[in-house]
C-alpha cells in the first residue's frame, strides 16, 4: 500500500484534530502529495476564496514513496490557494519532515479555519494537538525551531515553521523545514500565518511499510539508484556543484537573464557560480562551500552547505548575527540568479548571507530577488526615489543595497514593506506594471524565455505562474534530456512542454524529487510506484494521472478567474530582442506555440478544457 | 577473516538510507526511529556522522548483563542480544561507553547492531561508501595510505 491511508484534519477555529481515512478512490486517480491534496482542496474549497481568509485551506501532503528507500523519497508539499498569485499554490520541499509525517502515520494534514491565538501543531504518532505558540510568534524560523526542540527535549523532532516575514504579511513567505529546506514559492507561508499557525512539530515511530510487492520494490529501487549514480548530472554534476552547476552553462548558451531581465548574459556570473563556491577565499583559505548534503533518502545529495566569509561586511563584527557565522543551506542556482544576476550583484558572500536570511525568516529568494531587481529598475528610472527607499541607493550591482533591503523585509519596516508585496503590486503602485517580470503574479526563475522557447511556453501556461519546476524543458533544450531540442526553435515545443508538465505533476505526487528526472524516465519511476502501491501503476496510468492533475489545476485556476489572457509573458520578453551573445536577436515567440499547446491539451482556443477532455480524464 | 563496519564521516551526506535499510532488515518497515545505526547532523558545522556499535572484543555491555543475554556471534564477532533472555534491565545501556546499545520501549528489551549476521544492510545501502564492511585489521588502511602519500617528497623536490 505505502500510503498510511490516514489523514489528519485540523480545525484551527475549533482547535480540534480529527483523524479520518484517506479517500482511496481519489488516491487511485491522483496518487498522493500534489495531485491528491489538490483534489481535496478542489473538493472542499471555493476557488474564488480569499487566500488569506479562514475559508481557504492549507494541506501538508506526502506521497506514497515518501519515507521509503526509493531514492529521494522524502518529499512533501504544501498545497493551498496562493496569496501572491490567486492561483493554485503547491510548493514542494525536501529535508526530513516528509518522512516524519509518514512515520507518524499520516499521509496528509488538512488545516482549515483560523486559530484565535497563535498555535503550533504537535504530532507524536497518534498524539495530535494544538498547543499555544504565543512565545514562538515574532521569532524567526530558526529561533522557533530551537525553542521547540528545547521544549520537547527531542533532537529527532522535525519542524516546519514560518518566519517573521509571513507574520508581517509578506506575500511570498514560505514554510521552512529542517532549518534550510523550504516550501518556498507562491506565499504558502503567508497562508499559514493567516491561520495563526506558527509551526508543525512532528515525531514518528510507527514505520513505513506494507509494500505491495517488496521484492519488486527493492529491485526497482536498486535499478533506479544505479541509474542515478551512473548519470553525469545526478551522479557527478549535482553532488559536486549542486544546482549551481548551471550558472556558467546557462550563461554561456545565452539564457541567463540579468538586471530585471533587461539583459541576457551576466558579466559577473562566474563569481557567483558553483565553481566559485569551491574556490578558497583569501581571508581564511576556506571555500564558500563546506560540503554537500542530502535530503531524506536521497542518493544524489545536491544540497549546498556553505559559509559566509567572516570578514564580509554583511556579518563582520556584528554581535547580533552570530547565527550566520557557521555553515548552513545554500546557495542554489535559482537563488544565486535572482539575488545575484537579476540584481546585478556578483558578491558571493552577500548572496550567501541573503540566502541564509531567506531560510531563517522564511521567504522565497526568487520572488524577493526579482522584486528587488524591479525596484532597482524603478529607481534607475526615477519612479522610486531615495525618499521612498529611506535613503537606500537601490542601484543595480549594489550588494550593500541588497543586504539593507533584505534586513528591512524581515522586520517589515521601511521600503521592505513595499518589497513584501512582490514585483507585480510594486510595479503597479509605481505606475510601471510592465517592469514586473512575472506571470500570473509569480516571478521568473533563472532561464530567459527569449533564449529558450520551450521554457517560455511552460512559464506562460504553468498553473502556479512563472515556474521552472512545472515543466523543466531546459533538460531538453540545454542538456539533451531525454532528447536535445534546439533552444531557439518553437517546433515541437508544445509537445515537449505538455509532456514535461504532465510527467512532473506525477513525480510531484509520488513523494520523490524532480531532480531524479535528469536520469529517470517514467519507465524508472512507474515500477517503483507500482511495487510500493496497491493497484496497477503502469507508465501509461502514471502519465494519464499526471495529465489529470494538470487539468484539475487548470480548471481550478479558470474558476478562480484566470483566462487565456493570463497565459502570457511580460512584453519585454515578447518584444525586446536579446541585445548580444549567442541568442542575440531572439524574442519569445509564444504566439507560434500557444494555440497548438491548447489543441494538444484538448482545450478550447480560450484555454478551457473541453467536455471531451474532462470526460476522458474522469474529471 | 573478521570484518568490521568502517565509518567515514567525511563521505556521509546524511541521506539516512542506512537507517531505513537497518530498520527494514530488523522490522520489515522503514523506521529510522528504530534504526541501530544513527546518522548525526551537525548542521551549522556542515558535518554528518554515522555511528553504531563497534563490536568491542571485551564488551562492556556483555560483561554488565546479569542474565547473559548478550553473546558473541562466533561467525562475525558481533555481540548480539538474545531477546528471549533480555529482561530490559538497561544495565548494558549504562555500561556501554559509546551509547550504542539502547532500550526500546516498544519491545521492553534492548537492541544493538548485530552486523546482520555478516551482511550489514547499512553498508549495502550507503550510496557514498561512508559505511563499508571491510577486513577488521585494515580499517585504518586508507587513512594510513593518505598520510603516506603526504610524506612523499614532492615531485619537484625529488627531481
Amino acid at each position: 500500500m505505502s500510503w498510511t491511508k490516514k489523514i489528519l484534519r485540523v480545525n484551527l477555529t475549533e482547535g480540534t484534530c480529527t483523524p479520518e481515512p484517506l479517500n482511496m478512490e481519489w488516491a487511485n486517480d491522483y496518487l498522493g502529495q500534489r495531485g491528491l491534496a489538490t483534489k481535496y482542496l478542489v473538493e472542499e474549497t471555493d476557488p474564488t476564496v480569499d487566500p488569506l481568509s479562514p475559508d481557504n485551506k492549507m494541506i501538508m501532503a506526502t506521497g506514497p514513496l515518501t519515507g521509503t528507500m526509493a531514492s529521494t523519497g522524502g518529499r512533501y508539499s504544501v498545497i493551498t490557494k496562493g496569496p501572491l498569485t490567486g492561483a493554485i499554490a503547491c510548493s514542494n520541499s525536501g529535508g526530513f519532515i516528509g518522512n516524519e509525517f509518514k512515520n507518524a502515520g499520516w499521509d496528509m494534514i488538512i488545516f482549515e479555519g483560523k486559530s484565535p491565538t497563535p498555535v503550533y501543531l504537535y504530532i507524536e504518532d497518534d498524539l495530535t494537538e494544538l498547543r499555544p505558540a504565543d512565545d514562538l510568534w515574532g521569532k524567526s524560523a530558526w529561533e522557533a525551531d530551537e525553542m521547540l526542540h528545547k521544549i520537547h527535549q527531542n533532537p529527532e523532532l522535525k519542524i516546519a515553521v514560518i518566519g517573521r516575514t509571513a507574520e508581517n504579511g509578506c506575500l511570498f513567505a514560505g514554510v521552512i523545514n529542517d532549518l534550510h529546506r523550504a516550501a518556498g514559492r507562491s506565499g504558502v507561508g503567508t497562508v499559514m500565518a493567516s491561520k495563526n499557525l506558527k509551526a508543525v512539530a512532528v515525531y514518528g515511530t510507527k514505520g513505513v511499510g506494507s509494500l505491495d510487492n517488496p521484492d519488486a520494490f527493492f529491485e526497482a529501487v536498486a535499478d533506479g539508484k544505479e541509474v542515478l549514480a551512473e548519470n553525469a548530472v545526478t551522479g557527478q554534476g549535482l553532488p559536486t556543484y549542486g544546482t549551481q552547476v548551471l550558472m556558467n552553462v546557462i550563461n554561456s548558451v545565452g539564457g541567463l537573464p540579468a538586471k530585471n531581465m533587461r539583459d541576457v548574459g551576466f558579466e559577473g556570473a562566474e563569481n557567483i557560480s558553483g565553481e566559485a563556491m569551491h574556490e578558497p577565499r583569501p581571508s581564511d583559505g576556506k571555500p564558500n562551500l563546506t560540503t554537500n548534503g542530502a535530503c531524506f533518502g536521497c542518493t544524489i545529495a545536491c544540497g549546498r552547505i556553505s559559509s559566509i566569509d567572516k570578514t564580509h561586511f554583511s556579518i563582520k563584527d556584528q554581535a547580533d548575527k552570530t547565527q550566520y557565522q557557521g555553515s548552513s543551506g545554500g546557495l542554489e542556482y535559482e537563488a544565486a540568479w535572482s539575488l545575484g544576476a537579476d540584481t546585478g550583484v556578483d558578491d558571493l558572500d552577500a548572496l550567501t548571507y541573503v540566502n541564509f536570511v531567506c531560510n531563517e525568516d522564511g521567504f522565497d529568494p526568487i520572488t524577493f530577488g526579482c522584486t528587488v531587481a524591479a525596484a532597482m529598475e524603478l529607481f534607475e528610472a526615477g519612479k522610486i526615489t531615495l525618499e521612498d527607499t529611506g535613503g537606500i541607493e537601490l542601484k543595480f550591482g549594489s550588494a550593500e543595497a541588497l543586504v539593507a533591503i533584505t534586513e528591512q523585509l524581515v522586520t517589515g519596516e521601511g521600503f521592505g514593506a513595499e518589497i513584501a508585496m512582490g514585483s507585480k503590486r510594486l510595479c503597479e503602485k509605481y505606475d510601471a506594471p510592465e517592469l514586473s517580470m512575472s506571470v500570473k503574479g509569480l516571478e521568473f526563475p533563472a532561464y530567459d524565455p527569449r533564449g529558450f522557447q520551450g521554457i517560455g511556453l511552460n512559464y506562460a501556461t504553468s498553473n502556479r505562474g512563472a515556474c521552472h519546476v512545472r515543466g523543466y524543458t531546459i533538460a531538453s533544450e540545454v542538456l539533451g534530456i531525454p532528447v536535445k531540442t534546439e533552444q531557439t526553435d518553437t517546433d515541437g515545443k508544445p509537445e515537449l512542454v505538455k509532456a514535461f508538465q504532465d510527467a512532473t505533476a506525477l513525480v510531484d505526487s509520488a513523494g520523490i524529487c524532480l531532480f531524479t528526472t535528469f536520469a529517470w524516465g517514467m519507465d524508472n519511476i512507474a515500477p517503483q510506484i507500482d511495487a510500493a502501491c496497491e493497484g496497477d501503476w503502469s507508465v501509461d496510468k502514471c502519465l494519464e494521472a499526471g495529465e489529470r492533475i494538470w487539468n484539475m489545476e487548470r480548471i481550478y485556476n479558470n474558476a478562480a478567474g484566470f483566462t487565456a489572457d493570463d497565459d502570457t509573458l511580460p512584453k519585454r520578453l515578447l518584444k525586446e530582442a536579446i541585445k548580444s551573445g549567442p541568442t542575440e536577436g531572439q524574442v519569445n515567440r509564444l504566439g507560434e506555440m500557444l494555440p497548438q499547446y491548447y489543441e494538444l491539451r484538448g482545450w478550447t482556443p480560450e484555454g478551457v478544457p473541453t467536455a471531451e477532455t474532462i470526460s476522458r480524464l474522469g474529471l | 577473516m573478521q570484518k568490521s563496519l568502517h565509518l567515514d564521516p567525511a563521505k556521509c551526506t546524511g541521506c539516512l538510507q542506512c537507517e531505513m535499510a537497518c530498520s527494514y532488515e530488523k522490522l520489515g518497515e522503514f523506521n529510522p526511529s528504530r534504526s541501530l545505526i544513527k546518522v548525526f547532523s551537525f548542521h551549522f558545522e556542515g558535518r554528518f556522522a554515522p555511528y553504531t556499535c563497534t563490536q568491542c572484543d571485551e564488551a562492556w555491555c556483555q560483561r554488565a548483563c546479569p542474565v547473559d543475554a548478550i553473546t558473541l556471534d562466533m561467525s562475525t564477532g558481533a555481540k548480539i542480544v538474545i531477546e528471549d533472555k533480555c529482561v530490559g534491565c538497561k544495565v548494558c545501556t549504562i555500561s556501554c561507553p559509546f551509547g550504542t546499545v539502547n532500550y526500546v520501549q516498544q519491545t521492553g528489551k534492548v537492541a544493538k547492531c548485530d552486523l546482520c549476521g555478516g551482511d550489514p544492510q547499512c553498508a549495502k545501502a550507503c550510496p557514498t561508501d561512508a559505511i563499508t564492511f571491510i577486513d577488521a585489521n585494515a580499517t585504518g588502511y586508507d587513512r594510513m595510505k593518505a598520510y603516506a602519500e603526504k610524506s612523499l617528497p614532492s615531485a619537484e623536490a625529488s627531481a
